[in-house]
């Protein structure tokens, strides 16, 4: 059995090898660290062995007067940290985990808090080395092979098996970050201060408590400047890890209130300097944490919706439907970018953790009409549930990303569970 | 250090060699297939962080008389050597083996006689230049006739025998022979096969034989608790040997 982060189990079986070229050549997906929460990683049925890049992982060149990185897909966000930030560069753009792979990274376009000036990770990257669907190996880049390339960026991996990335490093004044934290009262607040935040801070997001009236914790930070930062490098954060799967029970709407609480009072109102790791990563330090929600499983619901005052709406409609999302976190969207099915568009995401239950496909499906609604859409590399009409209705630019690969791939030879629940692939 | 690696372009020769490279050591990679040492030295060049290059010397274990050549290239490259290390060699399942006379002939050849012919090399080398380290990666794999590895067990037995032997005779001349045992690390070696509790990672691995180089250290397990596992098994009597199946 084989599931995302989520631990929704499938029938799969990851294979392993240095060898991506080996490993790729009649292999139907690719596999980073499966930190997706859904179906985007796992084998569409009738196949189990999907190909793990995780061992091949060599940093293949990088020139420090540019800081363009040329890496395998496996490497890890970790180790590229745990390398070049004791040496003042850092990934144009991060996800909340560093238990990501370049890959990865690449094939959901992933975004971080500083979409609002930097934009996806794909905005950073030169080229990429695949291999697609009839087997021939072939490097795309914004200006060869462009509609590939961008078809490739944000194309949950299935326009090709992702061999190299080749993207370039940004140079940081100190490897400490400058944060501060404001407690406000709600949603609206929340928003505005993002918003406000915004041409001043390049790294800002929001957290609040669905379950607890809304209160609400804004997150920004900068790197600090050489003369503010201590002349140490910060030290890698240790982990601990969630041992087992806990009780279903354990997680309940009561633990989650008390829960969220003392984040709210443990977290408020402080600036100072921070470990990126504890700024960018909180979550990674609990490994596992995934455990906590029990045998049930969990998704997380990503959406983006256009216009700011729609996230108000959002959360009422989640009371509605009594949803208990244990984690919201806020995030401001700038431009689109390029990738063919690249998630950000102008305007608020909101991210929801909820637990598995037999109401959740239900709860999913209003969220999505809401969505199709307001023109927001969702994000693939969370999502468990969606239906292939909802997408469709989300996706305008979806007919144009279905031609680029059909060229590539007229079989559809690669393919995901993911793919055919929301693709209508043939499984 | 100065520090001629065979076998780091995979697993825990790779894991060496980066740990190597960022510790400040100097490091020349020999292997058989050239892009794939020189994608490897490329890696362990960046990790190092400072302007220095990982050269590279071609060396296949089935040609044993490549050897002295590579050997002297590497100290060409770095400008002499104190340390050789071997991690390169075969596996392959006791079935796959039984069924494949050719495979056992290749394993046998290029685990026990071209390694030790490969360690002779090396050997003259460092003690013409007054000394150094010879660190070979065998395997708990040859404590015991074990059922599941049979010939690959047999082909680390011998080396570990062969090394074992080079340490008593030639560690009073100044050369240090580092025998590592490892038990079951998660590489590429190991890929297909569900690991067992202790399994080792090639990072951890890596550190464990730095350490014993350092350390001089003639017999490292690693991970560590395989001492322990290795003994009790070294201690079953043959009657218990015969009945179980690991
Ligand atoms: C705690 C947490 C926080 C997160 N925060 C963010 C965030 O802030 N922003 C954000 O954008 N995302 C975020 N994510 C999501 C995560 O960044 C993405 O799901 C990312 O794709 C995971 O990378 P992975 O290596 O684990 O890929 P996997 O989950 O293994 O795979 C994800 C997709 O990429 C494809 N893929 C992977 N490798 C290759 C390859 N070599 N070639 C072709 N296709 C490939 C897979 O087929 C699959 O479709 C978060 C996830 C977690 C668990
Ligand atoms: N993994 C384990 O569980 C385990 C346990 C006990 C002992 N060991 C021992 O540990 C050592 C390293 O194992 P590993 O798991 O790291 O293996 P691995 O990942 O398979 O790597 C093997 C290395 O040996 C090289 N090699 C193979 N044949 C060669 C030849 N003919 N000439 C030159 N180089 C050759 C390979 O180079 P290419 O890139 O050219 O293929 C590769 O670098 C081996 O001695 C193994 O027996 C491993």
């Amino acid at each position: 059995m084989l599931s995302g982060w989520g631990r929704l189990p499938r029938p799969g079986k990851e294979i392993f090898s240095e060898d991506l070229r080996a490993l790729s050549r009649n292999a139907v997906l690719s596999r980073g660290l499966g930190r997706s929460y859904g179906d985007s990683a796992l084998p569409p049925p009738g196949h189990l062995e999907v190909a793990t890049t995780t061992m091949a992982e060599r940093i293949l060149a990088f020139d420090e007067s540019t800081g363009v990185l040329r890496a395998e897909a496996g490497l890890s966000l970790r180790e590229l940290n745990r390398i070049f930030l004791p040496r003042c560069w850092f990934p144009p753009v991060t996800p909340g985990t560093q238990f990501v792979t370049m890959g990865g990274m690449v094939a959901a376009d992933v975004h971080g808090k500083n979409h609002h000036v930097d934009g996806t990770f794909g905005a950073h990257v030169k080229s990429l080395v695949l291999r697609v669907a009839d087997g021939r190996i072939v490097e795309c880049s914004p200006s060869s092979e462009a509609e590939l390339f961008w078809a490739t960026v944000g194309g949950m991996g299935l326009t090709g098996h992702i061999l190299e990335v080749e993207f370039k490093m940004h140079p940081i004044p100190s490897p400490w970050i400058f944060e501060e934290r404001l407690r406000l009262p709600d949603v609206d607040a929340l928003v505005a201060a993002l918003k406000d935040s915004a041409a001043d801070w390049p790294f800002t997001v929001g957290w609040l408590d669905c379950l607890g009236g809304g209160r609400a914790i804004l997150n920004r930070g900068r790197w600090a400047a050489k003369d503010e930062a201590p002349a140490s490098t910060p030290k890698p954060l240790g982990q601990i890890s969630v041992p087992f799967e806990l009780p279903n029970w354990v997680l309940n709407r009561w633990s989650m209130r008390v829960f969220n609480a003392l984040t709210y009072h443990a977290r408020g109102n402080v600036k100072g300097l921070i470990n990126p790791e504890a700024f960018f990563y909180p979550l990674d330090k609990l490994l596992h944490w995934n455990r906590i929600y029990g045998h049930r499983g969990f998704i997380q619901y990503q959406c983006v919706l256009p216009n700011a005052g729609g996230a108000r709406a959002f959360l009422e409609l989640l009371r509605k439907h009594r949803a208990a999302a244990f984690l919201c976190v806020i995030k401001d969207c700038a431009e689109q970018g390029q990738g063919l099915l690249s998630f950000p568009l102008p305007g608020i995401s909101i991210a929801l953790d909820l637990a598995v239950d037999e109401n959740t496909q239900g709860i999913v499906d209003h969220l999505n009409e809401a969505v199709v609604a307001d023109g927001g859409r969702i994000y693939l590399a969370k999502d468990a549930f969606t239906r292939a009409e909802h997408f469709e209705a989300m996706e305008p630019r979806l007919d144009a990303w279905k031609a680029v690969r059909q060229s590539w791939d007229p079989d559809l030879k690669i393919r995901s569970a993911q793919s055919v629940r929301v693709f209508g692939d043939p499984s | 250090m100065k520090v001629a690696l065979l076998g780091g372009t995979k697993g825990i020769g790779r894991a060496l060699g980066r740990l190597l490279s960022e510790r400040g050591h100097s490091l020349c990679l020999l292997g058989r297939n050239l892009a794939e040492l020189e994608a490897s030295a490329q890696d362990m060049q960046v990790r190092a962080g400072e302007p220095r290059s990982v050269p590279i010397a071609a060396c296949d274990l089935h040609h044993p008389d490549g050897f002295a050549d590579a050997l002297a290239a590497a100290s060409d490259k770095l400008g002499g050597l104190d340390t050789v290390i071997v991690t390169a060699a075969l596996f392959a399942t006791q079935e796959e083996l039984e069924s494949n006379i050719a495979l056992t002939r290749d394993l046998v050849t290029v685990n026990f006689a071209n390694t030790v012919v490969f360690c002779e090399e090396a050997r003259k080398r460092l003690l013409r230049a007054g000394g150094g380290t010879l660190c070979v990666v065998s395997s708990v794999a040859g404590e015991r006739g074990r059922k599941p590895v049979i010939i690959y067990g047999a082909s680390k037995a011998g080396l570990s025998a062969y090394l074992e032997g080079l340490d008593h005779k030639f560690r009073a001349a100044g050369l240090k022979t580092v025998c590592v045992k490892p038990g079951f690390v998660k590489t590429g070696m190991t890929a297909g096969m569900a690991p067992p509790p202790f399994a080792g990672e090639p990072e951890g691995v890596a550190q464990d034989i730095l350490k014993g180089i350092e350390r001089g250290t003639p017999v490292v397990y690693t991970p560590g608790i395989w001492r322990y596992v290795m003994l009790a098994i070294r201690n079953l009597p043959r009657f218990v040997m015969r009945r179980i199946s690991f």
